[in-house]
């Protein structure tokens, strides 16, 4: 037993251990400038993560900015207004709606969400608030705000089951509530993977986990390998930061209501 | 509610104001809205789940092995086999090192520095995205064996399996009441005895319930087996080949341009829905008779 309570810290040092090593090439080419710099170019061999973190950053905040609205109105919704025999139906649902695997939410992104986009709701935003310059260029469906919206699709009913708890005070289980930054497969299926920087949100983008998704396995020479576990072990950092962080405000706030009744 | 008590008696019939009861049911309206919204497009996920792929699902898709690019015909069944055989492995792995390790923070690690340790780090473990598990895995085994392997991506799957069935088992085992134990202390069984056919078998369905989580959450995993498993067009059975997935082969014919593929890769996700689905019913199933035997 004590083995494999070891064998738990074993893998988190291993997980540190190889995206250490395994980045070192990198970090000593690039160094702290590796997160500033915006070319990716293997074949000249210089490598630059500012576009991906951009596209992991901005995807996920525009999941957020939808997302957290919803998620909060339907939390409301179940805990103060809904019958009960709909409380169990909507928790159901949100349970069944958290195990559908990501590649299914990509395929009905790429496949319903993205040319429902295409026609009507870009050239909608174009005109009616093309004049902010975050809904310009042609509308290609695929690009940030696609990946945003799927994203927010996905984790909507984890922060309305975390409001729920939060307004209830109390607390069920800890859950990944960062799933929005480390999320691959839905995001690489419809962001347009190209490493650039855009103001409008019509334009690709590239996240960092998308782009290991794409290219790691075809990855030729050490240096752009390297370069590819770098900005993995970026990727772990921040979303070990941010889960920790989520997990102490849910503490601190659960901990500091007193519980309530109609829970 | 206890503010009613405050209002004085000469108020309390006096009306609401319009200004306070069009706010209120518009609060209402907008939370209402909030939930359409939400269940607009998940419904939307399911509907078209369903109607596309009981469409495109037909006894060849399900015993075929993929025909090339644009040749009508063919199927997932390599596919679905090597999904089968790369959970097996996983599970093989997983599985009993994560119920060890909730059998160690419950029954020997309970408020000890290093169990809470322990317990931290599984809760760490559990929000790395799968992504990184796979260039973790990638570097294990894909690099010491040479090739892409079935192994590689079971070991990537078993990584993410572990901490949840560590705290579930660890959750589980926690609700089995401090009297069993003792009871079984005091007819002079010993406590790894004591542990193994007293506590766990009391929390059994507890467990299994955390380790059929843990199997749903991995079975759709796409990320960590693109360059473990990688895909295979062709049957696999051994441990060090490439090995073909549902979900590898879903997102491969998601994102290529025949039409063909399009119709198989919906019909693959309905299978995977159903596997995924099926494991989170029995576990409904299971928790619905209580965690315990007896305790609940």
């Amino acid at each position: 037993m004590l083995a494999c309570a070891l064998s738990v810290l074993a893998l988190v040092g291993l997980i540190v251990y190889e995206l250490v090593t395994k980045s070192s090439l990198s970090w000593h080419a690039f160094g702290w400038k590796f997160f500033f710099r915006s070319e990716w170019d293997p074949v000249n061999d210089q490598f630059g993560a500012l576009p991906f973190v951009y596209g992991t950053l901005v995807s996920s905040a525009l999941a957020l900015l939808i997302a957290v609205p919803l998620a909060i109105g339907v939390a409301v919704y179940i805990t103060e207004m809904s019958p009960r025999w709909l409380r169990g139906a909507l928790a159901f649902t949100t349970e069944l709606l958290a195990a559908i695997p990501s590649v299914i939410y990509g395929l009905w992104a790429i496949f319903v969400l993205v040319p429902l986009l295409r026609q009507y709701v870009q050239p909608f935003l174009a005109r009616s608030l093309g004049w902010t310059g975050l809904f310009e260029g042609p509308p290609y469906g695929i690009g940030m705000l696609a990946a945003g919206i799927i994203l927010a699709i996905m984790v909507v009913p984890i922060i309305s089951s975390i409001t729920r708890e939060v307004m209830t005070a109390v607390p069920q289980q800890q859950r990944e509530a960062v799933l929005a930054l480390g999320e691959t497969m839905a995001v690489t299926m419809v962001i347009g993977n190209r490493p650039e920087i855009a103001k409008s949100l019509f334009a690709p983008g590239y996240t960092m986990a998308s782009v290991i998704a794409n290219e790691f396995s075809e990855a030729t020479g050490d240096v752009y390998l390297s370069a590819l576990v770098e900005v993995g072990l970026a990727l772990f950092i921040v979303t070990i930061i941010v889960n920790i962080l989520a997990q102490f405000l849910v503490w601190t706030v659960t901990r500091g209501t007193p519980a309530r009744s109609h829970a | 509610m206890p503010e009613n008590m405050m209002i004085p008696p000469d108020f309390a019939d006096a009306p609401i104001s319009i200004w306070r009861r069009s706010l209120n049911s518009l609060v209402t309206l907008a939370a209402i809205g909030a939930v359409i919204l939400v269940l607009l497009p998940l419904g939307a996920v399911f509907g078209y789940l369903i109607y596309k792929g009981i469409g495109s699902i037909n006894w060849d898709f399900l015993t075929q092995i993929p025909k090339p690019p644009g040749e009508p015909g063919g199927g997932m069944a390599n596919a679905i086999g090597g999904s089968v055989y790369i959970l097996l492995i996983a599970s093989t792995f997983g599985v009993p090192l994560g119920i060890g390790a909730g059998i160690y923070l419950s029954e020997y690690g309970r408020g000890t520095r290093f169990g809470n340790l322990v317990r931290f780090t599984a809760d760490v473990l559990n929000g790395v995205p799968s992504i990184i598990v796979g260039i973790v895995a990638y570097g294990l085994v894909v690099l010491s064996q040479g090739h892409f392997s079935a192994l590689a991506g079971g070991v990537a799957l078993a990584i993410m399996m572990v901490p949840t069935i560590t705290r579930t088992t660890e959750e589980m085992l926690l609700l089995v009441p401090q009297a069993v134990r003792e009871a079984a202390y005091g007819l002079g069984v010993s406590r790894w005895r004591t542990t193994l056919s007293i506590t766990l078998r009391t929390a059994t369905s507890g467990v299994i319930t955390g380790v059929m989580l843990a199997f749903a959450r991995v079975a759709g995993e796409t990320a960590p087996l693109l360059f473990t498993a990688f895909g295979n067009q062709y049957w696999n059975w051994k441990m060090n080949q490439p090995t073909a997935a549902l979900s590898l082969q879903i997102f491969t014919y998601a994102i290529s341009p025949f039409d063909e593929w399009h119709r198989q890769a919906w019909a693959g996700a309905l299978i995977l829905i159903v596997l995924i689905v099926a494991s989170v019913g029995a576990v409904r199933l299971v928790a619905s008779r209580g965690m315990l035997k007896g305790a609940n």
